[in-house]
């Protein structure tokens, strides 16, 4: 674990890293944090105050939608619900990918070539349309939605980690501990597994965005997150609506959604560098 | 040549075959049936509906005869636009979209190969970071954001162009859309321009040509172009993808009445037989697209040829 230890020494030094991070890090606290202070619920409509401009009047920080219902409070509901599920999809293609790589790299032989061939067949397909197929078909559930982009996520994962393994299977202290006489499982577990830590986390990392990318844009077309629970996909889609007369409701939740999905990206970019630059050496 | 355009070709048919399993398994294995939620029926005239789409019959036997209405170009009838078949609605609706997408990708190829060329020109210049910067952007923000505010900036603010499809007649109405389109994919294929570019660069016979006196722009146009459009080229195929996605949300988002516009719909409405139909069409397309994507390929580099 000490490589990890010297890779995290290394991040903290990486300005990119430290800034996109912490910047994650303010808003998923702030998006927890402040729906508490608002006197508003995400739920309560204000009949009086519809399509209200942003002010410090009556707390409306970001204003109100065209159901009177403070988008300060929604807004950041939505940053929870997208992270949220963001991070699930991400675990669900992270335990698919890892394992359908790490056996295909181990395997080696026939059985990966097929396996890959497998992967390069999916790649080719227009995946997000399966998920539509998939949330047509099936009532439309917070947890169908963490599976069906998962399940898309998985294939840049299964192909990088399978990399990686086929390379250190070749490594002598792999090779020195089956000539040893160490069980095969116990090789995958503390021989293989802990080195694929560092390339995991960065590809993680940039898995995110892409599962953010495809809850929003089911939200957005209204196949994703059901009123009265609301993500920055939905917000976007209801601000598309009344643009024309109060901006804000469009603008707030697509700046928001514009900066998470940036900062991931440049994080996981550094995270990537930082990563490759300890390999190079 | 012929020899591996054919192997390709044979070796598309499983992949189409996965897909349309997989998109007819998937529609199929929905709990109730598509007539569900409107009023309850007697039970002699749900009998009458299942029987006249032919819903009543074994899967194998419903797989069978979809399969062979698809070999003849027929998709079945839509669930909810009674009167016409899926065929008809794709026919009428996919040529608009096919516009938009192909206007969009041309554009995409064009200034992102012209802008990342100019980047590893001048590599860690001031344009260079800025264009880096204006490409990570593009990478991160998705198109039913920038489609949005672009509608906001240029057509409400400004009034430059018109926001919305309806009403409008003649080219501008195709800028907007057009633009939203394009953005994501320029800047993917500014990114991967710029990086493939300072590799050839940085090749032997780039120093050679440049020792014997030949300008920037005649190193670029006759030595360097193509073999750096490799990685471009091998990114089409997701662009393609992406770009369909993408029309799917422009579409929605301009009320264009395109192909993506009837595939939400259908979405919404649970017409299954159109969005199994759309699905089959869109991946039919991408499919075939990549093979001619992988036959370019083979053009252009003359050591895939020979294997």
């Amino acid at each position: 674990m000490s490589a990890l230890g010297r890779a995290w020494r290394r991040a903290r030094q990486n300005r990119v890293v430290v800034i996109s991070g912490g910047l994650l890090a303010a808003l998923v606290v702030v998006a927890l944090v402040g729906p508490l202070l608002s006197p508003h619920s995400y739920l309560q409509t204000d009949f009086e105050n519809i399509l209200a401009a942003p002010s410090f009047a009556d707390f409306h920080l970001f204003g109100t939608d065209d159901l009177g219902r403070d988008l300060f409070v929604r807004t950041l509901l939505g940053v929870q619900v997208t992270i949220l599920v963001a991070l699930v999809a991400s675990a669900v293609s992270l335990v698919i990918g890892v394992l359908y790589g790490a056996i295909a790299g181990f395997a080696g032989g026939r059985v990966d070539a097929v396996m890959m061939r497998f992967v390069d067949t999916l790649y080719a397909l227009p995946f997000i349309f399966f998920v539509i197929l998939l949330m047509v078909a099936f009532e439309r559930n917070f947890f169908l939605i963490f599976v069906a982009i998962g399940a898309v996520n998985w294939l840049d994962m299964a192909r990088i980690v399978r990399g990686q393994t086929l390379s250190l299977r070749e490594r002598e202290f792999v090779q020195a501990a089956q000539l040893t006489g160490v069980s095969f499982s116990r090789i995958i577990l503390r021989h293989i597994a802990p080195n694929l830590v560092g390339v995991v986390i960065v590809y993680v990392t940039l898995t995110i965005p892409q599962a953010i990318l495809v809850e929003s844009f089911l939200s957005f077309l209204g196949l994703g997150i059901q009123e009265p629970q609301t993500s920055l996909g939905a917000l976007v889609d209801a601000g598309v609506n009344q643009m024309e007369g109060a901006s804000w409701v469009l603008l707030v939740p697509a700046s928001l959604l514009a900066l998470v999905l940036l900062s991931f990206n440049f994080l996981g970019d550094a995270l990537r560098d930082v990563f490759d630059s300890r390999q190079s050496r | 040549m012929l020899r591996y355009a054919l192997l390709r070709l044979l070796g598309a048919i499983p992949t189409l075959l996965l897909v349309i399993v997989l998109a007819f398994l998937m529609v199929h294995a929905a709990p109730g049936g598509p007539f569900d939620d409107e009023r309850v029926l007697p039970p002699e005239i749900e009998k009458n509906i299942a029987k006249a789409y032919q819903l009543d019959q074994p899967l194998p036997k419903q797989f069978f005869t979809y399969m062979s209405g698809l070999l003849r170009g027929d998709l079945g009838p839509s669930y909810r636009y009674r009167d016409h078949t899926v065929s008809e609605l794709i026919g009428s609706a996919f040529p608009l979209s096919l516009k938009l997408g192909a206007m969009a990708m041309l554009l995409a190829v064009v200034i992102g190969v012209g802008a990342g060329t100019a980047a590893a020109l001048r590599k860690d210049s001031l344009l260079d970071r800025m264009l880096m910067a204006f490409a990570m952007t593009g990478i991160s923000i998705p198109v039913f954001v920038i489609a949005p505010v672009l509608v906001l900036l240029l057509a409400v603010y400004l009034q430059w162009l018109p926001a919305g499809w309806s009403g409008t007649e003649g080219g501008g109405r195709f800028i907007l859309p057009v633009i939203s389109l394009a953005l994501p994919q320029i800047a993917y294929i500014a990114r991967l321009t710029r990086a493939s570019m300072i590799d050839v660069l940085a090749n032997d016979f780039v120093r050679t040509a440049r020792a014997q006196g030949l300008g920037t722009s005649a190193i670029v146009r006759f030595h360097a172009l193509k073999p750096s459009m490799l990685p471009v080229l091998s990114y089409m195929g997701p662009a393609i993808a992406a770009i369909l996605t993408g029309s799917v949300v422009v579409e929605e988002i301009f009320g264009i009445p395109g192909l993506g516009q009837h595939f939400v719909r259908g979405a919404l409405n649970r017409d299954y037989t159109l969005v199994l139909g759309i699905v089959v069409f869109y991946a039919t397309l991408v499919v075939l697209l990549n093979l001619i994507v992988d036959l370019l390929y083979g053009v252009i580099d003359p050591r895939i040829r020979q294997r």
